[in-house]
């Protein structure tokens, strides 16, 4: 018991995970029977896009006060519209159609890097107004027409070995390669110390335009990989598609114990509060809760999360 | 007009403050009698502004004694008891809020201007006083302060100290006053301080410009390391007895000056700098193995001309390679440390690219050289997985040195950065240095410390932003820099 506390103060992650399994058994215990096993299974299916979007969130934050993606839901939208509208349905297209959907990516990044850059203006500012230019691209170019996906990315969307989503052990898999990217390479290291002194971290030789813009861009395009697979998984793309993901994708980072002060971010922890946010709502749904409760409850459930991890850690 | 026989209005006795390990003032005597102008002196770091500080009440002493107009005060004496007792303080950084008009500000000293119509009162009190000081200072009382240029700033900010009106004014602390101010301003100010005093109010003038000193002062208080080192009456000092006076009394330990013979060795020209603003030929030059001093007064442009190189302008492409420069900060906290993390990480952070196998960086690896530099530089820590900030703040500096240092730039830029480093360590890293010029790299050393200036191969004093002499070999001594530290650079502003 005492060597979990150690472990669990040393690793402000694993709080996300353990209030996962909490949640899960509540509901679990609740619905008795087979359920619990479905239940889980579904949370992966689900949690899977809010990991992807989550990482790209995390190391915008990373980059310290201020810096936040907000255009990550009108990214998922214009990304799956732009994918969908190329892949027509056929398999023989899905390949262009996920590079068409990382080339929104790439200039929704950079679009948004110029605003920050060029214009100077505040991230939060810049990312807010590209998402109206971004999602407008998007009413403009689907008209509303729900685009079927083609067959082989909604087999991979939605197909699941022994009762575990295919995505997500991708999506593990990929969560692996971002925490090697942020802990042991250099972007990783750089962002890091921008998120701790940007000035520092310029004269210490980190050149800061060039972290900023990457990271930009690294966030828009997985938003826009996450509208691929949100729109296989849900039959197509739609308008609001997007439009969970704005305050979830900065949920996850929170909960799963990143600074939102920058400098000190983690992968697990995305992954653990992902879990978390799915399982409250259905345990919420579960007991009967009304859409009203449930978000009540949701703010009120968040709002306990980041107050305690926060001062935890100060206490350090 | 004043005698000894009256008691005075403000005596300092055995004053010290005590910042951490630093010993800021030590122990400083200093008496100020009513209707007196005081000029006080001394290099940057003498502890003048620390002084007035605990006089203006925003710095509490360590240790020694305040009496005001006979009164003693002990602990717990703060800016609200020095406002009562009528000791306004116009500080260098300015305290005037920039987001409100002229008026406002002068409000915020005033609480009794309150109630309906408060504005226009406020308006009338600062603009008889800026006519009194300033005549056809052209300023509104409605202007925003942001919107004004930085003399007119400083007219506001000094008129406003000089305002009354429910408590009377006893003393004005005037620090650099007229460090914005052109010689015209300037001559209307201290005309005014000259007249101030037959009304009772006593000044205290800090200024780097000796002659503004000499010229309305009664008294001249000369400190250094801490101590006032000269007081007497004004009549008895002239401008070279100042300078002697605020300069070191003990010859220092024999010059570390490499001869030479070092020098003929190396050609390889690193840096060729012009200031923006030089309006003579003179630029910052090295080479490879040279060790360059800036000189000059706090501010005068020195940080500005590190950080220019540093962003590459006037680095040859002989001195470009791939690692270019490394920068070491003075003021660490600010341009230096990076919080969240390890000693290793810290020093890490500028040799990433040596580090890596593949893309990825190697901990291993990482953890050598930081063990390396822990070892050479003395860093006191445990382990150099210990986080920066659990290190006191001499040793932060030293992971700031060994971040450099351990990088592979061929130059370094240093931003005085031996600010509360103490004189062991001050050795060890000047020994550091000399070893890595005689290897061939190439120190460019901005500091305040005259003593410094000893390992310099050649000196860039600056004034106004601009080089106002270059000094090489025996030319550099305390006595020239101080000189070309006041001089006026023609054409500069």
């Amino acid at each position: 018991m005492k060597q979990l506390e150690m472990f669990m103060r040393q690793h402000p992650w694993s709080w996300s995970f353990l209030a996962a399994f909490l949640t899960w058994a509540v509901t679990a215990a609740y619905i008795s029977g087979t359920g619990g096993l479905a239940l889980a299974s579904t949370a992966l299916s689900f949690s899977t896009f809010f990991v992807m979007v989550g990482i790209g969130q995390m190391f915008v934050i990373t980059l310290g006060p201020g810096n936040v993606d907000l255009s990550i839901p009108s990214t998922i939208t214009l990304s799956a519209v732009v994918s969908m509208m190329v892949m027509d349905g056929t398999n023989a297209m899905i390949l262009p159609g996920i590079l068409a959907a990382v080339g929104v990516g790439v200039l929704v990044g950079l679009f948004n890097y110029g605003l920050i850059r060029v214009l100077t203006i505040p991230p939060i500012i810049a990312t807010m107004s590209s998402s109206f230019l971004v999602q407008s691209s998007a009413i403009a170019l689907g008209r509303g027409v729900k685009i079927k996906p083609p067959a082989a990315l909604e087999w991979i969307s939605t197909a699941k070995m022994l009762g575990v989503p295919v995505l997500s052990l991708l999506v593990i898999a990929f969560a692996i390669v971002m925490a090697v990217l942020l802990n042991r390479t250099v972007y990783g290291r750089s962002v890091t110390a921008f998120g701790q002194n940007t000035r520092a971290a310029r004269l210490a030789g980190v050149p800061i335009e060039r972290i900023r813009y990457l990271t930009y861009t690294l966030s828009a395009v997985l938003a826009a990989v996450c509208g691929v697979f949100l729109a296989g998984f849900s039959g197509g793309s739609s308008l609001n598609m997007g439009e969970e993901y704005l305050l979830a994708s900065i949920a996850v980072v929170v909960i799963g114990g990143s600074s939102i002060a920058g400098g000190n971010s983690n992968v697990p922890g995305i992954f653990g509060s992902a879990l978390f946010l799915f399982l409250l709502v259905a345990m919420l749904n579960t007991f009967g809760a009304a859409a009203g409760l449930r978000l009540i409850l949701t703010g009120l459930i968040i709002v306990g999360v980041v107050t305690f991890a926060g001062g935890r850690k100060e206490s350090r | 007009m004043t005698t000894e026989t009256v008691s005075p209005l403000i005596s300092l006795t055995g004053i010290q403050k005590v910042f951490g390990a630093v010993q800021a003032l030590s122990g400083v005597d200093l008496n100020i009698h009513t209707g007196e102008c005081l000029g006080l002196v001394g290099h940057n770091g003498a502890g003048k502004s620390t002084l007035m500080n605990i006089l203006a009440g925003t710095l509490e002493a360590s240790g020694g004694s305040l009496s005001i107009a006979g009164r003693d005060l002990g602990q717990g004496y703060a800016v609200q008891d020095a406002g009562r007792l009528g000791i306004r303080c116009v500080f260098q950084e300015g305290s005037l809020c920039p987001n409100l008009s002229v008026a406002e500000n002068t409000r915020i000293i005033h609480p009794v201007l309150k109630g309906f119509g408060w504005r226009p009162r406020a308006a009338a009190v600062i603009m008889e006083q800026l006519d009194l000081i300033f005549p056809g200072h052209g300023v509104s009382a409605f202007d925003i302060v942001g919107d004004l240029s930085i003399s007119k700033r400083q007219m506001v900010e000094i008129a406003r100290a000089f305002t009354v009106t429910d408590t009377g004014i006893r003393l004005v602390i005037l620090d650099e006053p007229t460090s914005s101010l052109d010689a015209r301003v300037a001559e209307q100010l201290l005309d005014y301080v000259g007249r101030v005093a037959g009304e009772g109010i006593s000044v205290i003038l800090i200024s780097h410009l000796l002659g503004e000193i000499l010229q309305v002062s009664n008294k001249i208080a000369v400190m250094k390391d801490g101590r006032v080192v000269a007081f007497r009456d004004a009549s008895g000092f002239d401008r070279s007895s100042l300078v002697e006076a605020m300069g070191s009394t003990v010859v220092a330990g024999v010059a570390p000056r490499r001869d030479a013979e070092h020098r003929k060795t190396v050609s390889e020209e690193r840096i060729h700098m012009r200031p923006p603003e030089q309006p003579d030929d003179q630029s910052v030059r090295a080479q490879a193995g040279e060790v360059v001093g800036f000189a000059g007064l706090a501010g005068q442009g020195q940080t500005e001309a590190l950080l220019q190189i540093f962003d590459g302008h006037g680095v040859l492409p002989s001195g470009a390679q791939d690692a270019g420069c490394c920068f070491i900060a003075g003021d660490r906290q600010v341009d230096g440390v990076l919080p969240l993390w390890s000693i290793r990480k810290n020093i890490g952070i500028s040799s990433l690219k040596r580090l890596l196998l593949g893309m990825l960086i190697q901990n291993g690896k990482e953890r050598e050289l930081a063990d390396a530099w822990k070892e050479r530089i003395g860093i006191r820590a445990p382990d150099v997985e210990a986080p920066i900030l659990s290190l006191s703040g001499g040793n932060q500096q030293k992971v700031l040195f060994a971040r450099a240092l351990g990088s592979a730039a061929d130059i370094v830029l240093m931003d005085d950065p031996m600010r509360g480093v103490d004189i062991g360590t001050k050795n060890e890293v000047y020994a550091i240095i000399r070893q890595e010029a005689s290897q061939g790299r190439t120190f460019l050393w901005y500091t305040t410390e005259m003593e410094e200036l000893d390992y310099c191969d050649r000196v860039y004093v600056f004034r106004d932003g601009v080089i106002s002499e270059t000094l090489s070999g025996s030319d550099i001594t305390e006595e020239n820099v101080l000189k070309a530290s006041f001089k006026q650079v023609s054409g500069a502003a």
